[in-house]
């Protein structure tokens, strides 16, 4: 849904920006002066291993905890030094899908996806249930508007969050870890999902994983942070990094699909020995 | 041919509506920035000044962003169309939108409210099962709990001493301020009612009976179970609610062992040890409330109000109190754990156990006092 951009115009600021970041839990960081963009209409994930501080970083991201170091910014507005108006306004601009879709149990699924509608805009009853119809219908929950979060599967409950994070059509959507849980057939239609997303809304999807499958088959750039160096060791296209890192820790991650034994496992390490 | 530009937008780039009324029907160009969170135009096709031969849709050439918010206006525009038979062509929109429009109207169409509710008779009907399974499931309850007692008697070193003495100090230690409070204030105002009435009759020193025999034999007992059916009975629903829904009940019995044995008599065992002594604890409470109304405003000293209560109150009435409290004890205990193990899988599931673990208990505390009121008195207790 965007229109040609005319080529006169300034180029865009970065859809998210991460300046310097420190943050953690309690005295001890898990990240240190951790900077990086990501451009408008990009499928970006963040990786790494458990612990490394994935969602530590999406959290801090979105403003669920504030870093103790840095800046974020969304477009060039800085998210933390916002006031009320501002990061309300920039809080409209994105929508989070949680691991588990975290979607309200009261509520049926359209309740759920209207009530952005019904926060952000001056849409009436009627028109906020049939734009809540139609984007539940864009993931593939045509039918199960009037259902409860507790009558339907793991799968069709991140749909529905992804459905409720797309309510007013973000520029940037964050994911959590939309795979974890799910069988590779409901994987693979999610990540077919973020194309869609992609494609039709220019939509920049920030997703935090370890799913090799998702990021060799959507990723246009990943952020790898690890535990021991607190922050960023690589940052690129996954195949390329696959092949070309210099960094074992980042080939072997990005070489998991290869079972040991197999010419082409490890072979980061060798050298070492 | 007129021709009106609905600009409703608050700013240069804001959704546009420009309306051109033909002859041959009427052109509604949009152009601008459609975002959803922005105002939406405010124009609506009943502003028409006649009803339209035919309604044709068009997009500007320079239209900026759009989005859900320009298919909604489409989307209306053709309802409206639809209703005032009126032919509209929306052939003019880019393909993709016209997919996405096709998508929307059929989402709207298949997206009918579900009527959840029932006819008055069904919902009796439904009520009155529910009713006679949540009895059923009180008394298996109970009965898994009554084989719970005697296999964990048969065998002691499985049961978790250990937990339940966790429990003891949380139900009993634990609640010992807020019953202290609650003790006294009864006392207090036992006291003061009797002493009312008392003073008519120059009798001021039996408020010391009446206060010492109220407390003993009923409100220091009901009044425990209330604060530990708010107290402890909601937290051990929540505890088994969240539990249950985190599947670590599951857990329990995928591995064979019976939940009940290893959650549920701890908690019961732990209530109904501590609620005498609680309950014990307030009656001594409320006679020092009664004694401070009785000294501050009947001048009674309090030796003699001790005195006065001693001699009032024997073994059997305090023995009938303890009973009572260790029943109530029983009684929390088993709708916390009950309500707690049968909570949905959710959040508001496990509110809702909370809540109705606490209703649950405080009946049956009602329930349970008549009995015991009738009971004592065919046994002249």
């Amino acid at each position: 849904m965007v229109a040609s951009r005319n080529p006169l115009e300034p180029i865009e600021p970065p859809a998210v920006e991460a300046v310097g970041i420190e943050c953690g839990y309690g005295n001890e960081p898990i990240l240190k002066d951790l900077s990086f963009t990501v451009r408008p209409g990009e499928v970006f994930f963040i990786i790494g291993g458990s612990g490394c501080g994935k969602s530590t970083l999406l959290r801090h991201l979105v403003g669920l905890n504030r870093p103790t170091a840095g800046d974020v910014k969304f477009f060039g507005h800085s998210f933390l030094d916002a006031d009320t108006a501002a990061r309300r306004d920039l809080l409209k601009r994105f929508g989070v899908l949680y691991q588990g879709g975290a979607l309200w149990s009261s509520l049926t699924l359209m309740e759920n996806v209207a009530l952005p509608l019904e926060e952000y805009t001056t849409l009436t009853r009627r028109e906020r249930s049939e734009l809540a119809a139609f984007k539940l219908s864009q993931v593939g929950l045509a039918g199960y508007e009037n259902y409860y979060p507790s009558e339907i599967s793991g799968g069709m409950k991140k749909r529905a969050g992804l459905a409720r994070a797309l309510a007013l059509d973000p520029a940037i959507v964050f994911f959590d870890e939309p795979s974890a849980g799910l069988d590779p057939i409901t994987s693979r239609k999610l990540d077919e999902l973020i194309l869609q997303v992609r494609a039709l809304q220019g939509t920049t999807c920030v997703v935090v994983s370890h799913e090799l499958d998702s990021i060799f088959g959507i990723a246009d750039r990943v952020l790898m942070l690890d535990r021991t160096a607190k922050g960023r060791i690589a940052l690129g296209d996954p195949r390329v990094l696959a092949m070309e890192s210099t960094d074992p820790r980042v080939r072997e991650f990005l070489q998991r699909g290869v079972r040991p034994g197999e010419k082409g496992f490890d072979s980061g390490r060798t050298g070492k020995h | 041919m007129s021709r009106t530009n609905a600009n409703l937008a608050l700013s240069r780039s804001a959704a546009e509506v420009c309306v051109d009324e033909r002859a041959d029907g009427v052109v509604v160009t949009l152009s601008g920035v459609w975002k959803i969170t922005a105002a939406k135009p405010d124009w609506r096709p009943s502003r028409l000044v006649k009803k339209p031969s035919a309604l044709r849709v068009a997009i500007a050439p320079g239209i900026g962003e759009w989005d859900s918010s320009l298919l909604l206006f489409v989307h209306e525009l053709r309802s409206w169309a639809t209703v005032a038979d009126v032919a509209c062509n929306l052939d003019a929109l880019p393909e993709e939108m016209q997919t996405m429009l096709a998508q929307f109207s059929q989402a709207c169409l298949q997206a009918r409210p579900q009527d959840r509710s029932r006819n008055f008779v069904a919902a009796i009907g439904v009520a009155a099962h529910d009713v006679m399974d949540k009895t059923r499931e009180i008394a298996r309850f109970i009965g898994e709990c009554v084989y719970s007692g005697i296999h964990l008697a048969k065998n002691p070193h499985k049961f978790r001493l250990r937990d339940c003495l966790e429990e003891m100090q949380q139900c009993g230690a634990m609640s010992l301020p807020i019953v202290s409070l609650i003790g006294l204030l009864v006392g207090l105002i036992l006291a003061y009612q009797a002493a009312v009435l008392m003073r008519q009759f120059g009798a001021d020193i039996y408020v010391a009976d009446a206060v010492g025999l109220s407390m003993v034999r009923e409100m220091g007992a009901m009044m425990t179970a209330v604060v530990l059916a708010g107290r402890t009975g909601a937290a051990f629903a929540a505890t088994l609610g969240n539990m249950r829904a985190n599947d670590e009940i599951d857990a329990l019995e995928t591995l064979g062992i019976r939940p009940v044995d290893f959650l549920v008599m701890p908690k019961i065992v732990a209530l109904g040890l501590m609620m005498p002594l609680l309950a014990l604890y307030a009656n001594f409470m409320g006679i020092f409330g009664g004694m401070l109304v009785a000294q501050g405003i009947l001048d009674i000293p309090p030796s003699a109000y001790w005195i006065e209560t001693v001699s009032a109150i024997d073994l059997s009435d305090v023995m009938s109190g303890m009973i009572k409290a260790s029943a109530f004890g029983f009684l929390v205990g088993l709708s916390g754990c009950h309500r707690g193990l049968l909570a949905e899988r959710s959040a508001a599931g496990v509110g809702r156990a909370a809540t109705s673990a606490v209703v649950m208990a405080l009946v049956l505390i009602i329930l349970s006092d008549a009995f015991f009121a009738i009971a004592f008195n065919l046994l002249g207790i």
